[in-house]
């Protein structure tokens, strides 16, 4: 059914139909709305749920950590610091192979403190072994937490899964969905059942010590289940297709890609002015596209090739950095075409929208601007050359 | 009755580790229908070193602080599942996971009210890194961070005052135990998991390896820490002090003297007295001399 809805309550309202029977937060702005509507719905004694407020974001992870070695779904959201103050407890949980779900409501990092929108939180935990979703819109930002589910505990995966949607952009906006309803849903997640968890009936020792005989192969084991995971989405997606009838690649979608001769490649929200400036660009006769990254982690190399590799410029929209060192999507994109034949003749790279700066259309026409044949190694869109001229003693 | 091993030997502890002696009558006096979460620390490390684990009931380690947290998740999952009325949750840690870095966790695992016996094993220092002071150890104690030197006679600091921390959260059941005693162990565990809600338990456990003393002595040393008066058994139930263990009152030299944590305290008679004072205040706080009545 077509509702309009804030992006927050759309996930709140999809979690439940999801069922966790353990859910943990702490506040934090741009995510607070999505467990508060989580709390009333529990409350109002619409979801049988143990709703669990903490005192901190380290302990809300582990509160949920802990419901999910007992065996239940569980979930939990968090954004910018409160990401990072989980961040020892992220790592931990993707170790010890639990299949948590989390949203993070991307916002920027500290300091200067800003509660608005990038995407710096969520990457700088792109190495934890979480797969990491990327959505553009309301109804993504539905589907594809009851994807990160499914393919969480599929028994052939068992790690946890982050749905990053953009602060405010996303949490905050009203927009149309299509809301899956409860039966679709049990169609297509199944209740949550494991023999690997704590149970006094069959006694186990979850998270022990590994030392330099063990611990490298209980690394290795996640990095090959990340390229088992890059096989399983698109049939997850089928799956999802047959139920909901919606269609997704899941790993990566193309927007006039296949005779561009220039290509943005992003993640998120900003795609969809991507997708508007291109429209106008096309009815101009340029030949514009746009590759939008929706698995981060898994990062789809092959898929990734195979889309950009007669593409003579490229342009890879970075809303976050690697202080000191080239951005962080840039830099993997070109690394899956080193070494390569066939491959873009410019990869340029551009800084976009940090800490909630508006990214407007003129923002995404001048990346198009300046992807010509000279390389861009790091080029930061509307800057204020005003502010930069500030000094101090 | 069950005939399974719930704390198995061949575990690494050291030999005379208090720790182990204590994890050990916990479990068994627990029983089988129990889970564990610990935090980081000795008792994770020399029971579960991958492939082989010491524990026979379902048991989880995550990280150093977190315990508390985790445990809380476990007791959430079984209220769930509707198993929680039959389960015990054991959530143990020690006393710088407990005190120090998982103070917070812990904070608010007894605010929030949970079925849950969290307990403390006090080796009054960080030993699995290798003796560093904890916000446990006792006053002029010499730890690796706490060095006795020319111009240092050991932690400057008096023991955190952990149980009167747990008891102002106003939490059903409180109490402190030793290695010393080690029926009054298991009759506060077995007391404490018949009460609903959280409770603390703080243990005493001698680490001949950190406080330097013989393997040997790790129970006389846990009987005379408690007979010197400075570290009082007691028992807090609904808030009220139910029972404190009378004691002797032995002169706290007979305790310092057997530990080389001490042994640079022996010739400096001022410094043996402040301690004595904390022994002293602790008897006259909870009426601790055999002849004294108890008062609340």
């Amino acid at each position: 059914m077509k509702e309009f809805l804030e992006g927050s309550i759309a996930v709140a309202r999809v979690v439940k139909l999801c069922k966790p029977g353990v859910i943990s937060a702490y506040p934090i702005t741009p995510q607070t709305h999505i467990v508060e509507e989580l709390a009333q719905i529990v409350a109002n004694g619409e979801l049988n749920s143990q709703f669990i407020n903490v005192e901190s974001e380290h302990s809300a992870a582990s509160v949920v950590l802990g419901g999910s070695a007992a065996g239940v779904r569980v979930y939990t959201a968090t954004s910018s610091q409160g990401l990072f103050y989980m961040s020892e407890v992220i790592f931990n949980i993707a170790g010890m192979r639990l299949p948590v779900v989390l949203t993070c409501a991307n916002r920027a990092v500290s300091a200067p403190i800003n509660i608005w929108n990038d995407h710096q939180d969520s990457i700088s935990l792109r190495d934890a072994g979480w797969i990491q979703f990327y959505v553009e819109n309301h109804q993504e930002l539905a589907d594809y937490h009851l994807m990160a589910y499914r393919l969480a505990e599929d028994k052939s995966v068992m790690l946890p899964a982050m749905v990053c949607m953009d602060g405010y952009t996303l949490t905050h906006a009203i927009d149309v969905l299509d809301m899956p309803t409860q039966e679709q849903v049990d169609k297509f997640l199944p209740s949550y059942k494991t023999s690997y968890k704590l149970d006094v009936d069959n006694p186990i020792t979850m998270g022990p010590l590994a030392d330099p005989d063990y611990y490298m192969e209980a690394r290795y084991a996640i990095q090959e289940t990340h390229k088992e995971v890059i096989k399983l989405i698109p049939k997850v997606t089928a799956e999802f297709s047959r139920v909901f009838g919606r269609s997704y690649n899941g790993l990566i979608e193309e927007y006039q890609v296949t005779d561009a001769d220039k290509v943005i490649v992003a993640m998120g929200s900003v795609c969809g002015t991507i997708k508007e400036v291109i429209n106008e660009l096309r009815k101009k006769g340029k030949k514009v596209g746009l590759l939008k990254i929706v698995s981060y982690r898994p990062f789809p190399v092959s898929e990734i090739y195979e889309s950009l590799k007669n593409v003579p410029k490229v342009g890879i929209i970075d809303r976050s950095l690697s202080l000191g060192s080239f951005a962080p999507l840039v830099s993997e994109i070109k690394a899956v075409f080193f070494g390569k034949n066939k491959k873009p003749a410019v990869i340029s790279s551009f800084i976009v929208g940090l800490g909630g700066r508006d990214i407007t259309k003129d923002s995404i026409r001048d990346v198009f601007g300046l992807m010509t044949s000279k390389e861009k190694a790091c080029e930061f869109i509307d800057l204020k050359p005003e502010l930069l001229k500030e000094e101090y003693e | 009755m069950n005939n399974k091993q719930l704390f198995s030997s061949g575990h690494t502890a050291c030999s005379g580790c208090g720790q182990a002696i204590a994890a050990r009558l916990v479990i068994e006096t627990a029983g089988p229908n129990t889970i564990i979460a610990n935090n980081t620390g000795c008792l994770e490390v020399f029971t579960t070193k991958y492939p082989e684990s010491a524990w026979g009931v379902p048991f989880v380690h995550s990280l150093f602080e977190n315990c508390a947290a985790v445990a809380s998740g476990i007791e959430g999952a079984l209220k769930y599942l509707g198993k929680k009325d039959n389960i015990n949750i054991i959530a143990q840690g020690g006393d710088g996971g407990t005190a120090d870095i998982g103070l917070q966790a812990l904070s608010g695992m007894l605010e929030r009210g949970h079925d849950i016996l969290y307990v403390c094993y006090d080796n009054e220092a960080y030993m699995n890194t290798g003796i560093q002071r904890s916000g446990l150890t006792p006053f002029s104690a010499n730890t690796t961070t706490s060095p006795a030197g020319a111009k240092s006679l050991g932690n400057p600091q008096y023991k955190k005052p952990m149980p009167e921390i747990a008891l102002a959260h106003g939490i059903p059941y409180v109490a402190t135990c030793s290695v010393g005693y080690l029926q009054d162990l298991q009759r506060k565990v077995k007391k404490a998991l018949s009460i609903k809600g959280p409770k603390y338990i703080q243990i005493y456990v001698p680490c001949p390896l950190g406080w330097r003393h013989e393997p040997n002595s790790t129970l006389e040393v846990g009987k005379l820490v408690v007979e010197t008066g400075l570290y009082p058994l007691i028992e807090y139930e609904n808030g009220k002090l139910i029972s404190v263990r009378k004691i002797k009152a032995l002169p706290v030299e007979d305790y310092l003297k057997g530990q080389g944590r001490f042994k640079h305290l022996m010739a400096n008679s001022e410094e043996i007295k402040k301690i004595q004072e904390i022994a002293n205040n602790n008897i006259a706080k909870y009426g601790l001399k055999a002849e004294e009545a108890v008062s609340a």
